[in-house]
Parts: structure tokens; sequence; C-alpha cells
């Protein structure tokens, strides 16, 4: 049963950054599993909690928002706007019934394509680990950011 | 074109990229595939997208089918969606309606044993782009004027060049160098070919022309601390003897390279016979050479293994360089040990033929046989098995010379993060693309040259100045560039007033104005707003939307990720 869990992972890369990253990991032929589908937002900052409760609700396995290192994002702060958003966003899941460490946040530089791949590697890992998302189906429709 | 009302009719182009694509994942099964979504009226594939056939492709079906949307699946934005734009521009297109899916650098490969995997992760990736596409607007970009300054950052050869030719034609330069004085590695050197004119004498020419040029400011001992804004419109603040603030619409790296130190092979460091090529250099410029009767030259020092695999391009041409010196000048016996002597082009093949001809020894150790330097009673030896002769050699040496590989200078890693450019595996800076934007870095209005990007020879770094120069000098010439029409737009109606956007925009973009009625409503200043979309994810009454980024688009590609378990869930 192991072997046939293919976790569906949504992870948000900023353009800056983490885009880049995932780019360079490219260039550099590093090799991580195939279940991350990557939806390009500007800026980490971008990405608004409800994109997150609502990759969970429709069947998510795991979400990863990644973003340039702290004092590094190219609109000066979006990252620690995103990494204060996204504390909220750990708790929030928390409450719904899924494990936390179904979400991830990290800083990962246009660089850094290694460090990509790992994190990628790592993350779909864990998301094994955890199996498939229990609250699929069961998550209400319009759970929205309460800030 | 108006596409308001219209029904999407989508043509989608994905590419093989040679076998870079077409070689990991299925592309015809995905063309297939792709004509299965909804609104999508065209489906090809092309083994080069981005050639003029595939190019004229894509008009063709525009036109052929009145589509109305254009996603081509293949490589990264970042490198090539202005070619793709501009293409569907040129058919009569807006360039927002076009969408870029990356089953590249994101896809083939990074999945390059997993053909089937990657195949469902590039119609996942494909149908994505499909629900985002049908959600594209149509977007008019704006302008932003340009300052028509530059900055160089680094003095060597290659910003020097890059300085003189920008100053030619006519704008203010400003030009950093961290050490004293401005030459780069250069100034260590003896005597340089091809020419065999004096290192300095060559550097000092150079200088001079830059010193009397009014329009390029040399700040010497500075560094550049931090640097913000955009292309157009930079800011940057200088460290040095006095610290500045400068603005300029473009910016050159050109920080050069250093030399790698070999500490910890042979005895490096500890005894002083053993020294590296600019460590020689120095010795011939000042005559320090009394006694020494024979010298080894030992290559690949550092490179071309596990650390440093690259090989360092002017070690082979540096040695046969300096052995000629020795020999003709300074009449000392040379020996080389190599595993391969890399020369290359008409120059220097001629000049290793000298060097054989007035008698250089040449002698090659195998590749996983390094050579062993011996200590007999405080006299240096070296050992290898000679693979011309097929057996042990030994050979005294006076003075030993380790020819290791230039590496990229110790803080590039804190450039890089300044000035958001990426650093390669081999941790030199990385341009946009090879064959494309050689001498571009991906972030608009920043320009690479010289041995910040790889090893190379003076005739190339100047070479790479001077393009680099007329790269920088396009938006400098033509006084604007158009910025993407990607920014926040607040509907009235849904806004409270609350102020919470106006708090986290970095840029001022947002401000409360007072209706007639009395009720305060935030607005968006287009020109100062840069897109980045943290107000939108403030605003808890979903009263911002982002042009061509909005919330719909990407909750549409979330759905459209986790719709089908084509490429995840449990399958089978
Ligand atoms: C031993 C040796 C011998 C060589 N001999 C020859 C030869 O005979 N002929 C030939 O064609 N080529 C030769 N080369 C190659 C030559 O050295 C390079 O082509 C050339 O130096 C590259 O010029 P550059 O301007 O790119 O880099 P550099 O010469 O390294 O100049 C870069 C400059 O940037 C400055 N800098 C670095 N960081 C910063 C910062 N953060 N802020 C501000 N300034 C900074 C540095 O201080 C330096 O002045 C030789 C190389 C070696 C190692
Ligand atoms: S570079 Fe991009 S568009 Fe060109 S052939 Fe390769 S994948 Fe296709
Ligand atoms: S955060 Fe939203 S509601 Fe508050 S002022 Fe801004 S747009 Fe209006
Ligand atoms: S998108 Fe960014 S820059 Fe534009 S108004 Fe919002 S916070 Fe400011
Ligand atoms: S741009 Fe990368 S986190 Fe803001």
């Amino acid at each position: 049963m192991d072997n046939m869990f293919k976790p569906r992972i949504i992870a948000f890369c900023c353009n800056w950054c983490s885009y880049a990253g995932a780019d360079l990991a490219g260039v550099s032929r590093f090799q991580y599993p195939p279940n991350a589908r990557i939806i390009r937002v500007m800026c980490s900052g971008r990405v608004e909690p409800r994109f997150v409760f609502r990759a969970f609700e429709k069947g998510a396995d795991g979400v990863i928002v990644t973003g340039c290192h702290i004092g590094d994002c190219h609109y000066i702060s979006g990252n620690k706007k995103a990494e204060e958003r996204m504390k909220l966003v750990r708790y929030l899941i928390g409450i719904l019934g899924l494990e936390e460490d179904r979400f991830r946040l990290e800083w990962i530089s246009a660089s850094e394509g290694q460090k990509f791949a790992h994190v990628m590697t790592a993350f779909i890992n864990k998301i094994k680990e955890l199996g498939p998302n229990p609250m699929f189906g069961k998550i209400e429709e319009g759970t929205e950011c309460q800030q | 074109m108006s596409t308001e009302q219209e029904q999407p009719r989508i043509g989608v182009s994905v590419c093989h990229c040679g076998t870079n694509i077409g070689g990991f994942l299925d592309v015809p099964a995905v063309a297939e595939y792709v004509k299965t979504l909804p609104y999508v009226i065209y489906s090809e594939h092309n083994l080069y997208t981005c050639a003029d056939d595939g190019l004229t492709s894509i008009k063709n079906a525009i036109k052929e089918h009145d589509l109305n949307r254009i996603i081509v699946a293949s490589c990264t934005p970042r490198t090539h969606a202005p070619l793709f734009q501009y293409t569907c521009e040129s058919a009569g297109l807006n360039p927002y309606l076009f969408e870029f899916v990356n089953i590249r650098e994101q896809c083939s490969w990074v999945h390059m044993k997993e053909k089937e995997e990657a195949t469902l992760k590039a119609k996942d990736l494909i149908r994505m782009g499909v629900a985002r596409a049908n959600l594209l607007e149509p977007q008019t970009e704006k302008r932003v004027d340009v300052i028509s300054k530059a900055l160089v950052i680094g003095g060597g050869v290659a910003g020097m060049s890059a300085s003189l030719s920008l100053a030619d034609q006519g704008f203010q330069i400003y030009l950093i160098e961290k050490e004293e004085e401005l030459g780069g590695m250069v100034r260590k050197y003896y005597k340089l070919t091809p020419s065999n004119i004096d290192a300095l004498e060559f550097i000092d020419n150079m200088v001079n022309k830059i010193k009397i040029r009014e329009n390029i400011k040399i700040y010497k001992s500075s560094i550049v601390k931090d640097v913000r804004g955009y292309i157009g419109n930079f800011k940057v603040t200088i460290e040095g003897k006095s610290n500045e603030n400068l603005e300029v619409g473009t910016i050159i790296l050109a920080t050069g390279a250093q030399e790698f130190k070999p500490n910890g092979f042979y005895e490096y460091g500890q005894d002083e016979r053993i020294v590296t090529t600019i460590e020689l250099e120095n010795k011939m410029r000042i005559k320090e050479l009394d006694g020494v009767i024979n010298v080894i030259m030992i290559q690949c020092v550092g490179s071309r293994e596990e650390r440093i695999p690259y090989c360092s391009r002017i070690c082979c041409m540096t040695a046969i360089k300096n052995a000629i010196y020795l020999k003709k000048e300074f009449d000392i016996s040379v020996n080389i040990l190599h595993n391969e002597i890399r020369v290359y082009g008409d120059y220097y093949e001629a000049l290793y033929r000298k060097a054989q001809e007035i008698g250089v020894h040449f002698n090659k150790f195998g590749e996983n046989d390094k050579p062993k330097v011996l200590k007999e009673n405080g006299t240096l030896n070296v050992e290898i098995f000679n693979e011309g002769l097929g057996r042990i050699e030994k050979y005294p040496a006076d003075l030993i010379v380790v020819s290791t590989p230039m590496v990229n200078i110790s803080d590039a890693e804190s450039l890089s993060k300044m000035l958001k450019v990426p650093l390669g595996q081999d941790r030199f800076f990385f341009e946009a693309h090879v064959k494309l934007r050689p001498l571009d870095f991906a972030t608009d209005g920043i320009f690479l040259c010289g041995a910040a990007h790889a090893p190379a020879t003076i005739p190339e770094v100047i070479t790479q100045g001077y393009g680099a120069a007329s790269r920088a000098a396009i938006p400098l010439a033509s006084g604007y560039v158009q910025v993407e029409a990607i920014t926040s737009h607040v509907e009235e109606a849904k806004c409270r007033g609350c102020g919470r956007c106006v708090e986290v925009c970095e840029y001022k973009a947002l401000e409360l104005a007072e209706l007639e009625n009395g009720r305060r409503v935030s607005r968006t200043n287009e020109v100062l707003c840069k897109g980045c979309g943290t107000c939108v994810a403030t605003c808890c009454n979903g009263a911002i939307s982002m042009m061509h980024y909005t919330s719909e688009q990407i909750n549409a590609m979330i759905d459209a990720a986790l719709s089908e378990k084509v490429g995840g869930g449990i399958v089978g």
C-alpha cells in the first residue's frame, strides 16, 4: 500500500528566487521525485492563505511555499509578510485536523538548485510517511483567513 | 483583439527541445492528451519551438484557427517568455494572452529516469496552464523612465573595457573597485600572451584611458553594500572611503576571479619552494629567481577532480607562456608535468610547439596517478609514473609551480544574493541562457562579463566587456523600458477602508481615498506598484486583485492540478 501512495503536492515558488532555484536544479540535472506541481507567483507574499486551504480541500497531500531568503525578497519584505501569514496557516491546518507537517515554508535562493532538489525530496518523503490527506472531501468550502 | 466576451480558443505547442524534453517524456502523447482539454482548439509538437519554424507555426496557427490564447510547454519563462510573447504579438495577439508551461527545467531534466511519471506530470502542468489561460485577459504595459547612468562592479580588464565602451557612447559610468588600484588579477603578472607585452604596462595603459574620461567616476577601495530597485531605477549604496548612494539604470557585474590557493596540496604554504602560478609571475617580475636551475610545473592541481571538476582553460597556456620566459630570459630549465595539455586555437597551439622546440620538457602522468613531491635531505624531487616512457621517473626541482584553477571571488555568494543573480554549479556567476543571452542575467537590467562568468583570456574578457556594455546601453539609449502590466487593483465596492494593505506595501503604491459619500477606500497607484501581490494576500475582504496573477487564475491552477489523478494520487 505504501508503495502505491503517490502524494500530490502543490508548490508555490516566488519568481525571483525559488522558481529560479527550481530552474537551476533542472539545468544541473539534480533529480527529485515527480510529485510536486509548481505554481509560479511573483513573491511568496502573494500566497493567500486561502490558496493553501483550497489545495488541501481539493485533495493535496502537502503544500509548500518557497521564497527568497529573509532580507533578499525582490520586493523588500514580501517574504516576511508571508512568514507571518504562514505561521497562522500552519496553526489553522492543525485546527482543521491536518498534520502541521503537511505544510512547509522554505527559503531557497536562485543559486540553490541543490537545495531545491533536497527540500522537495525531503518534503515528498515526509508526506509519504504521513500518508494521504485524511481531510480530503471533509474540509468545508470557503475556509478563509481570519487574521 | 478583444477576448473578454469571446470564448477562449486555445492553441498549445509542446516542445521536444531536441532530446532535452523529447528524450525523457512522451511528447506526442502529451500533445495528444492536450487536445482533450476544454477550449483547446489546436495542439502541436515541435522539435524546437523557439526555432524559426516553431515560431512560424505558432503564428500560422493563430491565424488559421482564430486562436485567442497560446500556450507553449517547453523550457522556462525566465528565459524564453519574451520570445514567445513577441511572436504572439506579431500575430496580433496581446502578449498577456500567452501562458508558459515549464516541462524542461521543472520536469524532463529533473525526472530523467521516470519517463512515465514525467509524462503524467507534463500533462498535469499543461492542464494547469490551460486552466489559467482560460482566465487570462489582455493588458497594456506602462513605460518607465530609465536613469541613463550605469554601474560597473569590478575594475579589472573586463570592467574597464565595459566602462570605456559605455563612456564612449556618452553615458555616465560609476566604476566600483574593491582594491586600491584598478587592474584586477593582471596587475600581478609578469608578461602577457599574446603579444609579450609587460602586464603592468598593459594595465596602466588601460587605466590611463579610463582616468581621463570625465564621464567615468571611479570609486577605489569601495564595495557595493546594497542594491534596490529595478531596471531603469536601481538604487545602489557604495561603501568605501566615503559612503554614497547612486542611482543607475543598468548594472554590469565584472568582479573577476581569483587563483585557487592550493592549501593542503603538496607542501604548499609550508615549503617556500612550492608556489602558485601568480606567485611565479611575481618572482619573474621582481627577478627573484637566483639559484633556480630546474623548475617543475604541475598542471591541474585542484582542478578536473572532485571538488573543482572544470578545466580552468587558461592554466596550460599560462604554464607554457611562463616556461618560455623562464627558459629564454632566465635560462632556467622547465619540465611541465601534465595529464594532458589543453591548448586551443591557432595561437596557443603554436606557442606549445615553440616551447617544445626551445627545449621545454613535457611529461604526462596518469589521470588517477598524481605526481608525488618528495623531500630528500632538503632537496625537492617530483616523482611520476611517466606514461610516455612507461616507467616511474624522478625529477629534481628548485622550484615547483602548481597550476591551480581560477575560482570565483570569495564574496560571490553575498553579491549573488544582493543582486539576485544566480551562481552555477561551478560557483561562477550564471548567465540567463548559454546560447540566447550569454551576457545577460535573468534579472532585467543586470549584465555579466569577464572571469566572473568563467575562466577566460584577456582578449575574451575584453570582447565580453564590450558586449555587456552594448547590452547595458540598450535601455539607457532608449530612455524607457516597458514594465510588465502586473499591478494590484482595488475593487471599491468590496473595500472597507481598513488600511491594512496600505501598511504592507513597501512602495507606497496604495493610498486611502475618500469617496464623495464619505466612505474611505484604498486605491493603487499603478506607476508605483511593483506587482508583488502582498496587499492582495493581506486584504481579508478579497477587495484587491492582481492583474495577470488573479486569485481566480491561481485557484483554477490549484483545482486543475488536483482535478485528475493522472500525475499523482493513488493510481492503478
Ligand atoms: C596566472 C594567470 C596568468 C594569466 N595570464 C594571462 C595572459 O598572459 N594572457 C591572457 O590573455 N590572460 C591571462 N590570464 C587570464 C586573465 O587573468 C583574465 O582573463 C583577466 O584577469 C580577467 O579579467 P576580469 O576583469 O574579468 O577579472 P579580474 O582581473 O579578476 O578583475 C576583477 C576586478 O574586480 C574587483 N572586484 C572583485 N570583487 C569586487 C567587489 N565585490 N566590488 C568591487 N570590485 C570587486 C577585483 O578587485 C578586480 O580588480 C591569466 C590568468 C592567470 C590566473
Ligand atoms: S529552448 Fe525551449 S523552446 Fe527552444 S527548443 Fe528548447 S524547450 Fe523548446
Ligand atoms: S486591506 Fe482590503 S479592505 Fe482594507 S483598505 Fe485595503 S483593500 Fe480595502
Ligand atoms: S502589489 Fe505590492 S507593490 Fe503593488 S500595491 Fe500591492 S503591495 Fe504595493
Ligand atoms: S520575491 Fe521571492 S519572496 Fe518576495
